[in-house]
């Protein structure tokens, strides 16, 4: 990689920087050999070709040896989450496999070949997985693609065992076991959940080539659980009281300190993800859910809360998870995740067969409420059209949105821009670097929520720019 | 034909059975969980700046330089340099002092941290990495102690303990401001 004049990195970042674009190339080259005799890049035709060859390297058959049933063939061949079945030549002329066959859980289709893939960070337990993006068929993100983050890896840990403790500034201090979380009044809402490391590499110059790099630690679930301000009423909160530290049951002991107006406002404590209980990469059996704040604030295993009447001032809190400015001065306590949107069809590494129409798809969110309105332009900003939203708006939750693109076959830069309820208008990048600097390997590293750009050429090459 | 009467006397029987009901009511508490003993808070702790909390303990650097050399230095370096390689990468814990306001920030406790009690409180809850918890209270004063001396902000002859811990003066206390978003720069 070149550097570039105005992008400075030191060794560790440098060497991150080149290991991260090895591994989206990686990626990329296998899903393209799973193309094969498709005459696009990756992600023009998602649904085509499926009865072509495929190899499916990532965790050979991991999950076929897990089942005892003959019925299932032992086979390589299945991708992560799927199981691997002798394609008939004709399924009208023989019986499928019998009801119940998977032992009463469903996987999905041996045809399906999305997943995550890993940010190369050196140590792979202090490490992050981005979410397919461009692939999502609807709003809600299955639960077996949200994208990770884990600062001391994924904890097994068993719900009879696990308790939430509730203690400090309270009338009582109580102890709380899953089932008795789950005797409390819940409260079922679809929110988005975003990493505020989320594009990170995208601060001072185009880095990662597909959207999954770009934008994949985004994810939006159905979460259900109890709001924290039905066990606060139980505990009692003291005079005085402004903070709640979390803390989660992993290696990390993560924890994080959260004003208590939001506390109140719209804190959940989750055990239930999409109709199930929450998967083990995201906090099983509980988590705490902070809507529309940064990722690294909901804390994931979630075992205690200690209610204070000031922050901690954790490790996440000051040397991580604060921006530097380029004055030297660092912000903290940053926790909105603002208005953003991006285009996930066409975007980074597709390729567009010819001029025609094209329904230009992505998504828009905000962390401070409903999505009020997307705007698309085709000519890098200079025009904007009102783009359509394909599903309700709903606060804190992602929408997708479409517009209707009859490309000329002339080169075009693609962009989103997001308006949220507030009235807030998603910034270029070029705002955001005028107001907060880009000192630093990576710039100011968090809040990235800029308007992405995505390059058309006149051969309907896709590509990730800076316009 | 119902009277005005009659139609009084039937809404009121329906309102006495409803409020007899025993259905749709909210307790004031629901009673869910049981009490916790300061005995089960014993073995959770989180350390706020002024040193609340901090356990009984000291270390100084000399002890905190063996202990460092055998549980710190390979994903730390020799020299609390940071160990960027494959499988490892540790931070780089001093240097880089006043290099915040520049293209090419070093942020490390020396030259980022604002307070001496988050490293306390960091090392034993999560180090060393591959046995997260396992240093004594002594132990953790006294890496604390090495890590600082190291960076130059205490003498290799202080001790940390609860007392003295908390007043260590940390180069970039005052190097925070809160959170100001939404921008105003965007609304102009």
């Amino acid at each position: 990689m070149k550097r570039r004049e105005n992008v400075f990195y030191n060794e560790k970042a440098q060497r991150l920087a080149e290991e991260m674009i090895l591994a989206e190339k990686r990626h990329i080259a296998e899903r393209r050999s799973e193309a094969e005799g498709c005459d696009c890049k990756e992600g023009m035709f998602p649904r085509g070709n499926t009865t072509n060859r495929r190899r499916f390297i990532f965790a050979a058959g991991s999950l076929a040896g897990a089942f005892a049933s003959a019925a299932y063939a032992q086979d390589k061949k299945a991708p992560p989450g799927a199981v691997h079945f002798d394609v008939p030549a004709d399924p009208t002329k023989e019986q499928g496999r019998a009801v119940a066959a998977d032992g009463g859980y469903g996987s999905r289709s041996q045809f399906e070949t999305e997943v995550r893939w890993r940010f190369p960070t050196a140590n792979e337990y202090t490490s992050w997985s981005m979410t397919p993006l461009d692939k999502m068929l609807g709003n809600l993100t299955p639960s077996g693609l949200h994208f990770e983050r884990h600062h001391g890896g994924i904890p097994t840990i068993d719900p009879s065992k696990h308790t939430l403790i509730v203690h400090g500034m309270v009338g009582t201090a109580k102890k709380y076991t899953m089932a008795d979380l789950k005797r409390f009044p819940s409260v079922t809402r679809k929110y988005f959940i975003e990493c505020s490391g989320n594009g990170l590499t995208e601060w001072n110059k185009p880095t990662l080539k597909t959207v999954q790099g770009t934008h994949g630690l985004l994810s939006t679930s159905e979460w259900t659980g109890v709001q924290f301000s039905t066990i606060a009423r139980e505990v009692g909160l003291k005079d005085g009281s402004a903070w709640v530290l979390a803390e989660g049951a992993d290696a990390a002991v993560m924890t994080r300190s959260i004003p208590m107006e939001k506390m109140l406002k719209d804190a959940l404590i989750v055990y239930g993800q999409n109709g199930e209980a929450i998967r083990p990469e995201q906090g099983y059996p509980l988590r705490l859910v902070l809507p529309g704040y940064e990722g690294n604030t909901h804390i994931k295993w979630l075992r205690r809360l200690e209610v204070s009447d000031k922050p901690f001032m954790t490790r996440e809190e000051t040397s991580k998870y604060t921006d530097l400015l380029a004055s030297g001065k660092a912000r903290q306590f940053s926790f909105d995740m603002e208005a953003k949107s991006v285009i996930t069809f066409p975007s980074g590494e597709m390729k567009l067969p010819g001029a025609g129409f094209y329904n230009i798809q992505g998504f828009a969110w905000s962390g401070r409420g409903r999505v009020q309105s997307v705007d698309v332009s085709v000519d890098g900003g200079k025009n904007w059209y009102p783009a359509r939203l394909e599903s309700t708006p709903e606060p804190i939750c992602t929408v997708r949105f479409s517009y209707p693109w009859m490309w000329d076959g002339k080169a075009a830069i693609l962009q989103s821009r997001c308006t949220d309820e507030t009235g807030y208008v998603q910034p270029t990048l070029k705002q955001l670097v005028a107001i907060r600097g880009s000192n630093g390997p990576y710039g100011s590293i968090y809040h990235l929520n800029a308007i992405q750009s995505w390059a058309v050429s006149e051969t309907g090459d896709v590509s990730n720019v800076h316009a | 034909m119902f009277t005005h009467k009659t139609f009084s006397a039937i809404a009121g029987l329906l309102l006495a059975t409803s409020l007899s009901a025993t259905y749709g009511q909210e307790p004031a508490r629901y009673g869910f969980g049981t009490p916790v003993t300061q005995e089960e808070l014993t073995k959770y702790f989180s350390i706020p700046a002024d040193g609340r909390g901090l356990p009984a303990g000291s270390g100084k650097a000399a002890d905190g330089a063996k202990i460092y050399a055998d549980s710190c230095a390979v994903c730390h370096g020799e020299k609390l340099e940071g160990n960027p390689a494959k499988g490892i990468g540790g931070d780089k814990l001093i240097g880089g002092r006043g290099s915040l306001a520049t293209k090419t920030p070093v942020k490390t406790v020396e030259s980022y941290w604002p307070y001496s009690t988050t490293l306390f409180d960091y090392v034993k809850r999560a180090m060393p990495f591959n046995a997260p918890g396992s240093l004594s209270d002594n132990d953790v004063y006294a890496v604390v102690a090495y890590i600082l001396s190291e960076a130059k902000i205490i003498k290799p002859t202080d001790v940390m303990d609860a007392k003295t811990l908390p007043k260590v003066a940390m180069p970039n206390r005052d190097g925070f401001v809160p959170d100001p978003r939404p921008e105003l720069d965007l609304y102009h």
